[in-house]
């Protein structure tokens, strides 16, 4: 059985106007429910596809297709936490609903059960600068969450932390997508974050970017550490770094 | 303790080790008051002149802070307009920094022809204390970050909701340092008319008094109302100092202990 992927571009290209091409002639399909990542080489286009998709950008060729005929609600979670300093956990997660016009009574519930979920319950008072790092990426994931987007774009959301934070928001990143079942296209420039997370990899090429390769992630069990130790893993990985390889012309 | 002794103690004596050796040299040398007083005899003449002095004292501040009101005002709200509208800044940008290049000495003159002394006083003040809150809360408004615009064009902000939840909180810590110098600059503004209209036989400021009591060789007189502009542009650094910390406490850097 095929059903209608969520959404696709159409041989989509983007030029910027300094001249540099971005992306030329990308076509991408992204299932519903799936964990998609955009793995490549850094300024390979990869964040303009996902600008492109959430509509902070035009392309200037090519169709972007959605199923349902226009963009659903939508999540973004950038490199840097992106948190409004001046404003406590509360507020910045309350931002999403409040641009909707959701007064802070009426958000409390969702704001606090979102935090919640990405276990910081306690912290709804504090600001960001109080926050370590990782809790402050799990507050922009929380604040990308709150309006229960079908689709969550993330652009190297941990790119700058530590491998130890890294590998435990994985971790949560997986269990949130079990629970809340939206899709998510992560894009990311570390193989063996990609081959964890994802149930399909498209590798993208050298600028100007289009995708390469496409590689499915085999097993649908659980990602949990002995997943980290099993041999599709490290295959996955191997044949994943190939492909960057090949792509990158090495 | 001993941090309260090389932060406050220290200082403090410095201070009154400089007053002691000033009044040490004027008495040794028997140095008349008329070419130099000492600062006990300066702090006699605020105590005998004060009511005179306390009253230019008071039109003084007055016109200062009336002055730091409009330019906040005035200057807020102007930068806010150029926010939202690139061609109000093209065109109206350009006359603030004429204005604000000119020498203030050089206006008030011109300004008093015009207007009455007091107001040419005021207008002139407030012209000098403009400019830095219209740049820096220009600045501000415009140094907000990339990706939380693009968060906010993501969620269909409208452009007010951008001004007053992003742009505004943003631009705070430059609105904050730019009425810090206003403060500073809007009594500059106000002492230099009032040398102006003083050259013109008329005010009733600080620096009319000073210019009187000096065609009266009135030296100490003199001493006394330079003081009492010094302190008065202290206490209007530390209030805005204040201001800026309780503003910005819970989040900026700026307000962090090390």
């Amino acid at each position: 059985m095929t059903t209608l992927p969520l959404l696709s571009l159409r041989a989509v290209g983007k030029t910027f106007d300094n001249g540099a091409i971005a992306l030329r002639d990308l076509n991408l399909d992204v299932r519903e429910g799936e964990f998609l990542s955009l793995l490549g080489p850094s300024g390979c286009g990869k964040s303009t596809a996902l600008r492109l998709i959430a509509g902070l950008a035009t392309q200037d060729r090519g169709e972007i297709v959605w199923r349902e005929g226009k963009r659903p609600e939508i999540g973004f979670v950038f490199q840097d936490p992106t948190l409004m300093p001046w404003a406590t956990i509360f507020e910045n997660v309350w931002l999403p609903l409040r641009l909707r016009g959701v007064s802070r009574a009426d958000a409390t519930p969702a704001i606090l059960e979102t935090l919640e979920r990405v276990g910081l319950g306690d912290f709804t008072k504090a600001f960001p600068r109080e926050l370590s790092g990782g809790m402050k990426m799990r507050v922009s994931i929380a604040r990308a969450l709150v309006l229960r987007p079908a689709l969550l774009l993330m652009d190297e959301p941990f790119a700058a932390l530590d491998e130890i934070t890294r590998l435990k928001l994985n971790r949560d990143l997986l269990h949130v997508q079990a629970e809340l079942g939206m899709t998510v296209l992560f894009v990311t420039h570390s193989v063996y974050e990609s081959v964890y997370l994802s149930s399909r990899i498209g590798v993208f090429t050298q600028r100007p970017g289009k995708i390469g390769v496409h590689l499915d992630v085999a097993p649908p069990g659980p990602r949990d550490e002995a997943f980290r130790m099993s041999p599709i893993y490290l295959e996955t990985c191997r044949n994943a770094s190939r492909a960057l390889e090949e792509v990158m012309g090495l | 303790m001993k941090t309260f002794i090389a932060q406050r103690a220290v200082p403090a004596l410095v201070f009154l080790a400089l007053f002691a050796a000033w009044e040490i040299i004027v008495r040794i040398n028997a140095i008349p008051p008329y070419v130099l007083p000492a600062p006990s005899l300066i702090g006699l003449t605020l105590i005998e002149d004060w009511e005179t002095l306390s009253l230019s004292l008071w039109v003084t501040l007055r016109i200062t802070a009336l002055a730091l009101a409009l330019a906040t005002g005035i200057g807020v709200a102007l930068a806010m307009m150029f926010a939202q509208w690139r061609w109000l800044e093209r065109s109206f940008f350009p006359i603030a920094i004429i204005l604000q290049v000119t020498p203030i000495i050089a206006i008030a003159p011109l300004l008093l022809v015009y207007l009455d002394s007091s107001t040419a006083v005021l207008v002139c003040a407030f012209l000098v204390a403009f400019f830095p809150v219209l740049a820096n809360t220009a600045l501000g408004l415009a140094s907000a970050d990339t990706h939380l615009r693009d968060l906010f064009a993501l969620y269909g902000a409208t452009r007010w909701q951008e001004m007053l939840l992003l742009r505004a909180p943003s631009a705070l810590p430059y609105f904050l340092g730019g009425l810090r110098i206003a403060g500073g600059l809007a009594l500059i503004g106000a002492i230099a008319a009032e040398i102006a209209a003083g050259a013109a036989g008329r005010g009733a400021g600080l620096a009319y008094r000073i210019v009187e009591a000096g065609y009266r060789l009135n030296i100490p007189r003199m001493f006394a109302a330079l003081a009492l502009i010094s302190v008065a542009g202290i206490a209007i650094y530390l209030l805005l100092d204040i201001l800026s910390r309780l503003a910005l406490r819970r989040w900026h850097n700026s307000s962090q202990k090390a």
